[in-house]
């Protein structure tokens, strides 16, 4: 689906609507982006584009990288992601831009999450852990409590729940709904909160 | 920060409002909805904070009703506020005058400034 990568800039609140309701609101700058590749059935097997965003120094840019955008006529880009069945007649070079949204349409956000480190079962999953800090109870108040049988099955199955590296992970989210488009400043903003902190990366895409 | 800000101001566009603080009495007419038919209600009672800044900035008015202390936060950027009155401004020590829930009668009076500085004007 035709998309655009952005760069989550903040939150703050707006009114919207006919009832006026305060809704919380994110902030994304989102392109100009500009087409760096044209993926075709014939010489791919699949239909996509590429697009790049941010601008890069050219001294940072590998010497592969370069002719890569070289070939697009265009200065060097920091992200480059591929967009499958990406509609519309795009050529190598073409900007696009926030105006392939519409104000009130829903679409999906992608972004890299806040990296929280290694982390308990409680925050990790919402577990409840135990709930009770006294009557004989010692230091297992966070704890997972028990993660199978006995001898039967002998194992813990794959996939159970328990502590490790949460966050920094890619995470998407469906069906947000656009509030506003800003073609000026090439401004997107959507209802609720997207992953990841601000000034990283996101992949907004139609659905 | 600052360009969130400036995002948000050009977001939420409303009227001017007059400046008012802390300890002023303010007469809030906003607008509200019931079925189709929209009016014009009033709530009359003492600032006693402003909270935030920029677009997303709410004030708390109080006010006794039937002998009941009710107390209403309102947004600043809010498209329902139709006007606002200042009654009285008042004269008080701190940003947040929390204190004057304690106070009942009497002593929930606020001095009244005497002056307007000319930056108020």
């Amino acid at each position: 689906m035709p998309g655009l990568i952005g760069k989550k800039i903040g939150m703050t609140s707006t009114f919207v609507g006919e009832d006026g309701k305060n809704v919380a609101c994110t902030i994304i700058k989102a392109g100009p982006c500009v087409v760096t590749q044209v993926k075709t059935e014939d010489s791919d097997g699949y239909n996509a584009v590429q697009l790049g965003f941010g601008e890069r120094k050219e001294k940072n840019t590998p010497a592969p990288l370069k002719g890569h955008f070289k070939k697009a006529k265009t200065s060097p880009k920091k992200k480059l992601v591929e967009f499958a069945h990406f509609e519309g007649d795009y050529k190598l070079g073409d900007e696009v831009t926030v105006e392939i949204f519409e104000e009130g349409e829903y679409i999906d956000v992608c972004g890299r999450s806040k990296g929280k480190g290694f982390q308990g079962v409680v925050k990790r999953h919402g577990f409840r852990g135990v709930g009770d800090a006294t009557h004989g109870q010692h230091n297992r108040l966070r704890a997972p409590g028990s993660i199978g049988a006995a001898s039967d099955p002998a194992r813990v199955f794959k996939g159970m729940k328990m502590a490790g590296q949460t966050g920094n992970a890619r995470v998407t989210l469906e069906n947000i709904q656009v509030i506003k488009v800003m073609p000026e400043e090439s401004l997107l903003v959507v209802k609720g909160s997207v992953p990841g902190a601000k000034g990283s990366f996101l992949i907004l895409e139609k659905n | 920060m600052d360009f969130v800000k400036e995002i948000s101001a050009k977001l939420n566009e409303t009227a001017e409002l007059p400046s008012f603080g802390a300890g002023d009495t303010i007469t809030v007419h906003y607008k509200i909805k019931e079925g189709n038919k929209e009016r014009v209600q009033q709530f009359q009672g003492v600032v006693i904070q402003r909270r935030g800044s920029g677009a997303t900035e709410t004030f708390t008015v109080r006010k006794i009703s039937g002998g009941v202390g009710v107390e209403r936060i309102f947004p600043i950027s809010s498209p329902f506020i139709d006007k606002i009155d200042i009654n009285k401004q008042g004269k008080v020590r701190r940003a947040r005058i929390f204190y004057l829930r304690d106070l009942k009668g009497k002593a929930a009076r606020i001095k009244e400034k005497r002056y307007v500085s000319k930056k108020q004007k």
